[in-house]
């Protein structure tokens, strides 16, 4: 039963289930005074490498369409090319290939695939029963020692939902916000695979989910132990971020001049990364203040926070977001469920945007990511409603563009550039509509969703055989 | 226990507020009733009602009269199933009023003087053009989470158009864990909870309210005695085809009963038989994916396909949001009227999608007579849009409740002023308001 908060509060239920691991167990070092001769041999950074190959396509040419770049511009009655996976041409006219498949896309409207930065597919999937409850190693508030990719079950219904209702093309799974280093999080693929590696986005960078505010501090402070007040969050994050210096210290020493290698620590390694600017930060955050707290604790440590998730008083605090570089990933008008949600406003992006912080949507929500076009649409109605300026075509950077820069993808998607992946949605009108739906979603220039075509509309193992499979959802 | 007494003295003095007269003119009228707008129109309301709506409707003399400018005039939405009015913050436990597990009280719980007209999400769907609420408490400890209410969400201190106006029921998976473990647990408490208000009808001083044996307290039992006679609607959560199956079944020994489903995601696999059992549903829109194993079937498809199988279908909110978003409902309905558009989907026309938030959801509830349309007789209340009422970019610009114009103001209204700029000024922004 129950409300938002139910999910939120889900967490709490899990953490019934066992004592406190060490997972701040220090790193064993054994200091070393052996003379360096050579460098010494670095651990694999990539121990469960992406296994995902681009389906096959054919060099498609989409005429007569309305397109959304993903970078700010608009072509009117524009046409499109990709091939081999990739965009070819983009512009008024393109030379097409002979033989290549031609789509009228008059009436409708084409843009780069969305790219959703925070979803728990996978790691709270569908059914959300205790048995596939995977997304919150809620036995103590540092778990950085955790990736969601041992989490994600690729058989997630939800996957399907989000490609076919939502042209979600790519998505960062995450750990849950119970802990105030929740672990590492994993960029997909939206496409089917019978293992989590299949799904992963090649080149994508990790990122590490952080948390602040409510959650820590109420999972922990209700288990008697720290953190179980926003101080006590910093307190921790902070004993935790000199660690990993220090480990990071050694560990680039040894790298460097060799000697006896210090001792692995799993969750130092992904701290490490962070320190080393491989790994971004996504954080939990909602309140003004924290961030601003959040921010000052980077500075002092010597990393950079990416991206705000949730974020719903970034708006009180634009300018310091824009001056610290830090990214803002919100919901349209989710309000007032927690505390720390009571002083959403549905203008926040539009006033992200207008004072030149990187801003975006994301769902945290296995229904709102069927729906991220939309809850764009309502936030840049408000937005102009306030009197801001803002186009659909600038309104559209919130959904592609600037979460493949919060991601480190912009390079490979995210926009419709040439040489960029074919990552694209056709829709069959206006998608800040409510009467739009998708009409084709291609990743990497193969045909994976087709509204026209039943054999192109996925289904889970999970879904085979049940009531319902196979239809329309 | 003081908030309580509060809120019902508060109920108890509250006068109604003085409603206008007003004639909108050159309205896009749309009466609620699944019937097409119709351009041109005039909508009259007067001392709280509507008086006549449609073309060739005379603006009387000496009423003021507002120019619609050809937008759409509708009724105010009606949300069909919410927690609004009972809930500040979701999270924050003292001021959720929703359930209470602690409490020997069940079926008896009578929501009403809980509702608090000052509750943010009040004044924030209010000038999203949502006007009336169907109001249930939530189960905790009991598969009977209480006596619901039906509200107005005007801006005055007399929130309750109906106290105790249906009994909100958990089953399926709900259910069987509230009753103890098992579905077969959650029948046999309800079977026996009905049973015990027939015995509490036919002999109230003798029907005992203390000992082991008696599982129906005594207010519990005569809270339910109007649901068995059919004189209050049985308002049940459930999801799964089967489990609307075994509560219809149910009908054969309490033929009275006025049952109405909520949720109902696999309402579809057997539609007819609700189309045949004349059951109302409120069902949860967009539902579409197997979240738990008795909404395997779901689909966006539910609600089309049962409005085509004959089902008196309207839309409500359940688990998601219920406190606070109503305004959801009018993105639900616009995504019904998208299904049109998608290939093999089901989905609803313009009209009908407009009429599962106005009209339908108020007839689904028994009240149609009252409100949900722009009918003679019905409360005034009204709503001007600035465009097409389903679309994402639409706003509600007037807003009418039971005549009276209402304020459209609302906190994240002030947040907006405040921070439109966030930079600090000459003072720090808590003198700018």
């Amino acid at each position: 039963m129950g409300m938002r908060i139910g999910r939120v509060s889900g967490l709490a239920i899990a953490l019934g289930l066992s004592a406190c691991a060490a997972s701040d167990a220090k790193p064993q070092t054994t200091a070393s005074a052996a003379p360096a001769k050579q460098p010494g041999k670095t651990y694999n950074h990539d121990p469960y490498p992406s296994t995902y190959k681009p389906y096959p396509g054919v060099p498609t040419l989409v005429t007569n369409v309305t397109i959304f770049d993903g970078e700010g511009g608009k072509i009117d009655r524009g046409q499109i090319l990709f091939a081999d996976g990739k965009i070819v041409a983009i512009g008024e006219s393109v030379q097409a290939p002979a033989g290549a498949t031609v789509i009228d896309g008059t009436g409708k409207v084409l843009t780069p695939g969305i790219i959703d930065i925070h979803s728990h597919l996978g790691d709270y999937p569908s059914p959300g029963v205790q048995a596939n409850s995977d997304g919150n190693e809620a036995t103590g508030p540092v778990t950085a020692d955790v990736w969601a990719e041992h989490s994600v079950w690729p058989q997630d219904p939800g996957f399907s939902r989000a490609l076919a209702n939502g042209g979600v093309t790519t998505l960062q799974i995450l750990p849950g916000s119970a802990n105030l280093f929740g672990g590492r999080s994993v960029v997909l693929k939206n496409v089917y695979a019978r293992t989590v590696q299949g799904m992963k986005f090649p080149g994508a960078p990790y990122g590490l989910k952080m948390a602040c505010g409510e959650n820590p501090k109420r999972v922990y402070g209700s288990k008697g132990r720290q953190p179980s007040t926003r101080m006590g969050n910093i307190a921790v994050d902070r004993a935790t971020w000199a660690r990993a210096a220090e480990y990071k210290r050694r560990w680039d020493k040894y790298e460097k001049d060799g000697g006896d290698p210090p001792s692995r620590d799993i969750a130092m390694d992904t701290l490490r990364g962070v320190l080393a600017g491989e790994i971004l930060v996504q954080n939990h955050c909602y309140r003004a203040d924290e961030m601003g707290i959040v921010l000052d604790m980077a500075k002092e440590f010597g990393y950079h926070v990416s991206t705000f998730h949730h974020a719903v008083e970034a708006y009180k605090i634009a300018d310091l977001l824009k001056a610290n570089g830090t990214c803002a990933a919100v919901w349209a008008d989710w309000w007032g469920f927690k505390m720390e949600s009571y002083d959403a406003i549905s203008e926040n992006l539009a006033i992200l945007h207008n004072s030149g912080a990187c801003a975006m949507i994301h769902s945290d929500d296995a229904n709102g990511i069927q729906r991220l076009n939309q809850e764009v649409a309502k936030a840049l109605a408000a937005g102009r409603r306030a009197g801001f300026q803002i186009s659909d075509a600038t309104a559209w950077t919130w959904l592609t563009y600037n979460p493949a820069k919060a991601l480190g993808i912009a390079d490979k998607t995210g926009s419709l550039k040439p040489g960029k992946m074919a990552d694209v949605v056709l829709w069959n009108n206006d998608p800040f509509s409510v009467y739009t739906r998708p009409e084709k979603v291609w990743i990497d220039g193969a045909l994976l969703y087709d509204a026209n075509n039943p054999k192109l509309r996925p289904v889970s193992d999970f879904e085979l055989g049940q009531p319902g499979s196979g239809d329309v959802k | 226990m003081i908030r309580w007494l509060i809120g019902t003295a508060a109920l108890a003095l509250a006068a109604p507020c003085a409603a206008q007269s007003v004639a909108i003119t050159n309205a896009r009228l749309v009466v609620g009733d699944g019937s097409a707008p119709i351009d041109g129109a005039t909508v009259v309301v007067r001392d709280g009602k509507i008086v006549a709506a449609g073309k060739g409707v005379a603006a009387p003399a000496g009423v003021e009269v507002i120019d619609a400018g050809g937008r759409y005039v509708t009724p105010g939405i009606v949300a069909g199933f919410t927690r609004m009015g009972i809930v500040e913050v979701d999270g924050v436990d003292e001021t959720n009023d929703a359930a209470a597990g602690n409490s020997p009280f069940h079926a008896s719980i009578d929501i009403a003087p809980a509702i608090n007209p000052k509750t943010s999400a009040i004044a924030l769907n209010r000038a999203e053009g949502i006007t009336r609420a169907v109001v249930a408490p939530a189960t905790r400890g009991s598969i009977f989470a209480g006596q619901g209410a039906i509200i107005d969400l005007g801006a005055d201190e007399n929130s309750v158009t109906k106290p105790r106006a249906f009994q909100f029921l958990e089953y399926g998976e709900s259910g069987a864990q509230a009753a103890g473990g098992s579905r077969p647990a959650a029948m046999v408490a309800l079977r026996d909870a009905l049973k015990a208000a027939r015995a509490y009808a036919k002999a109230p001083g003798a029907y005992l309210d203390q000992g082991r044996d008696v599982l129906v307290n005594r207010a519990d039992a005569a809270a339910l005695l109007p649901v068995v006679e059919g004189r209050v609607p049985l308002l049940v959560h459930v999801e799964r085809a089967s489990d609307m199956r075994a509560l219809i079944a149910l009908k054969a020994d309490y033929p009275a009963l006025k049952l109405v489903f909520v949720g109902a995601s696999e309402g579809w696999m057997i539609a007819r038989d609700l189309a045949a059992a004349k059951i109302p549903v409120l069902a949860s829109a967009l539902n579409d994916l197997p979240e738990s194993f008795e909404t395997l079937a779901a689909t966006q498809s539910n609600v089309g396909r049962m409005k085509a199988a004959g089902v008196q279908v309207a839309l409500g909110i359940i688990n998601d949001n219920d406190a606070r978003q109503a305004r959801y409902e009018k993105q639900y309905a616009g995504n019904l009227v998208a299904l049109h558009h998608v290939p093999g989907a089901t989905g609803l026309s313009w009209d009908a999608a407009f009429a599962s938030i106005t009209g339908d959801a108020a007839e689904a509830i028994g009240l149609g007579g009252e409100f949900g349309t722009l009918k003679p007789g019905r409360r005034g209340d009204v709503v001007i849009w600035s465009g097409d009422p389903l679309e994402l970019s639409s706003a509600a610009e007037t807003v009418f409740i039971d005549g009276v114009k209402q304020p459209l103001g609302t906190r994240q209204a002030e947040l907006l002023k405040r921070y439109r700029q966030p930079q600090e000024g000459t003072l720090p922004k808590a003198y700018e308001r």
